[in-house]
């Protein structure tokens, strides 16, 4: 999701700078047409690999709404959280979704709308949704 | 009522659950550089506890170019300037083994690094967490944890050397595949044959199977390592409840290498033998120990690689480096070509001295082998055992490191992590959704 020959020359405390790299050699049109309240579904161990969170940085500062996948790495869960970037793991979803449906999702009451169809997801606890809620972990810390 | 797991126990609260903990270590790198500026952003001046942060220097050391050098001294800065006690500058080693001087049984362990879990080796729960989560513990002292499901991998009997705890560790990942263990814990049981630095190497290789962490129990074996009696080590109960439980015979298990690109790319070692190498890496965290090097001697002593062969070697630690150049373990292995790197992580994730050149195949003893890891993306990396390596190394061409060569095929279809391919012009965006399921 981010090439690791950059990981040392760009800091993951820069957002900006870390934009226009997002998906290069996988996706190169993304960072260019990616807009605020996007989407993303994907398949199996979304986010394998180091524990580098550019790409969560990148995602969340580039406006992406939320990722809903058949399943996670774990490190990349959490620092997507960490940088207030929801992810939903619902395998049954991501095989309903046809291109060109419509996808919704409302975290206050866990239910994602694929095109024509509903499904569940355990709302996190609140504490973590506090942390997505104030748009990372750095702000609800600077908040508590 | 079910038994309790490992997690379930140092945790106190069952599978699915989440908890705040206020972790024993808390471990950066390189990255320290990063994170001081992400806790400054959060309003941060002082660390909470100390005592809980363990600095090593050890990705790009000594550094490359300025601004790494300018990175490193801001980081030694820090450190003094927060009287941050374990603190290992530039030489002393890799972050996971230098871990091996702070780990205690029983204690719970984060790090900004991927395979921090290799410490699960010591009896401890250790994970790998982002370097937000890094600057918010030294705020805060605190983080949240799942507590996770657990796999459970029940060894029997005895490896057959030289067959390595390397293989059988390529051999699960192979077996299961790169998310087989996803945000899973991994217990090993059975383990009673296996020292510690080949318990380091099944652990490291716990990240590559997606799990959170791995874990070995405190026993006889730990606790002679260790030099002292267990007093707080944590284990299962016999009739804990898991998600999954495999037994492995260990004199099952033949030597097999990770073929390019992925880590679950498990081959037997005859379905690539004659393959040629031109560069070998012997070290890493994974694979960087005392007895690592030892066996790679003692296969090349008395010979030599074939000319213009690259064969790179770094020790794990300046103790590592340190004894085996005492012992005439370094003597051997330079006299055989090899070219001794500073105690670090070297070229494994691409920045160190030693990339490869285009069209060059690598034998590594390390733990990733994916497209571009070691700085050229025209190159391709094998991982194997550092017998599998050294004696691939002597021959510049992937050979079985067994006197009596197997052709065994490794049994497991993988199942391998699918990579979702992007063609020119192919638009993945509809409706605000961007499809990268298929």
């Amino acid at each position: 999701m981010f090439a690791g020959n950059l990981t040392y020359n760009i800091n993951s405390s820069e957002p900006e700078k870390i934009i226009p790299y997002l998906f290069k050699g996988f996706d190169d049109s993304f960072s260019e047409r990616v807009q605020r309240g996007d989407v993303i579904v994907a398949g199996e161990n979304f986010g394998c690999g180091s524990s580098r969170e550019h790409p969560s940085v990148g995602l969340s500062y580039a406006g992406v709404k939320a990722l809903v996948v058949k399943s996670v790495s774990r490190i990349f869960f959490r620092s997507a959280i960490n940088q207030g970037l929801p992810i939903i793991v619902l395998p049954e979803a991501v095989d309903a979704y046809k291109p060109g449906d419509k996808v919704v999702v409302n975290f206050e009451n866990g239910i994602v709308e694929i095109g024509t169809n509903r499904f569940d997801f355990a709302p996190l606890p609140k504490k973590l949704m506090e942390i997505i809620e104030t748009k990372g972990l750095v702000n609800w810390i600077k908040e508590h | 009522m079910a038994g309790k797991t490992f997690v379930e126990k140092i945790f106190g609260a069952k599978k699915g659950s989440i908890v705040f903990k206020r972790p024993d270590i808390v471990l950066s790198h390189d990255n320290t550089a990063s994170i001081r500026k992400t806790f400054a952003k959060m309003g941060g001046t002082k660390i909470k506890y100390n005592n809980q942060p363990l600095i090593v220097l050890d990705h790009n050391a000594p550094p490359t170019n300025a601004k790494l050098s300018n990175d490193y001294q801001a980081i030694r800065d820090f450190v003094k300037e927060q009287g941050i006690k374990r603190f290992h500058d530039v030489g002393s080693g890799i972050c996971h083994q230098i871990m091996s001087y702070h780990a205690k049984p029983g204690m719970v362990i984060v790090g900004s690094d991927s395979h921090t879990c290799t410490a699960g080796a010591f009896n401890t729960f250790a994970a790998g967490i982002d370097r937000t989560e890094t600057a918010g513990i030294w705020k805060n002292g605190e983080t949240w944890f799942r507590v996770p499901e657990t796999l459970k991998i029940v060894l029997h009997g005895a490896l057959k050397k030289p067959v390595a705890a390397k293989d059988l560790a390529l051999w699960i990942v192979g077996m299961i595949g790169s998310s087989g263990a996803n945000y899973m814990s991994v217990e090993y049981h059975g383990e009673e044959t296996l020292s510690v630095s080949e318990r380091m190497t099944l652990a490291n290789l716990a990240s590559e199977m997606g799990a959170k962490n791995a874990v070995f129990p405190p026993d006889e074996v730990l606790e002679q390592y260790l030099g002292e009696r267990i007093e707080n080590g944590v284990w299962a109960d016999e009739d804990a409840e898991y998600s999954r439980i495999i037994e492995i015979n260990l004199g099952d298990i033949f030597p097999v290498v990770a073929a390019p690109h992925h880590v679950d790319n498990v081959k037997g070692i005859s379905e690539v033998a004659g393959t040629k190498v031109q560069e070998a890496l012997i070290g890493t965290c994974t694979n960087g120990r005392l007895d690592d090097l030892r066996i790679a001697a003692e296969i090349l002593k008395g010979k030599k690689v074939p000319e213009g062969f690259q064969l790179l070697v770094a020790p794990a630690s300046k103790k590592i480096y340190l004894q085996t150049a005492i012992e005439g373990t370094l003597e051997t292995l330079m006299d055989a070509g090899g070219n001794i790197l500073s105690p670090s992580c070297g070229p494994c994730l691409g920045t160190g001295q030693g990339i490869p050149a285009d069209g060059y195949n690598v034998i590594s003893t390390a733990n990733r082998n994916f497209l571009g890891r070691m700085g050229n993306k025209n190159a391709n990396i094998y991982l194997a055992s550092p017998a599998t390596v050294a004696t691939s190394a002597l021959y510049g061409e992937i050979t079985d490191p067994r006197e009596e060569k197997g052709k065994e095929v490794f049994p497991y279809k993988k199942e391998q992590s699918k990579t979702v391919e992007i063609k020119e012009g192919d638009d993945r965006r509809i409706n605000g959704v961007w499809n990268y399921s298929i």
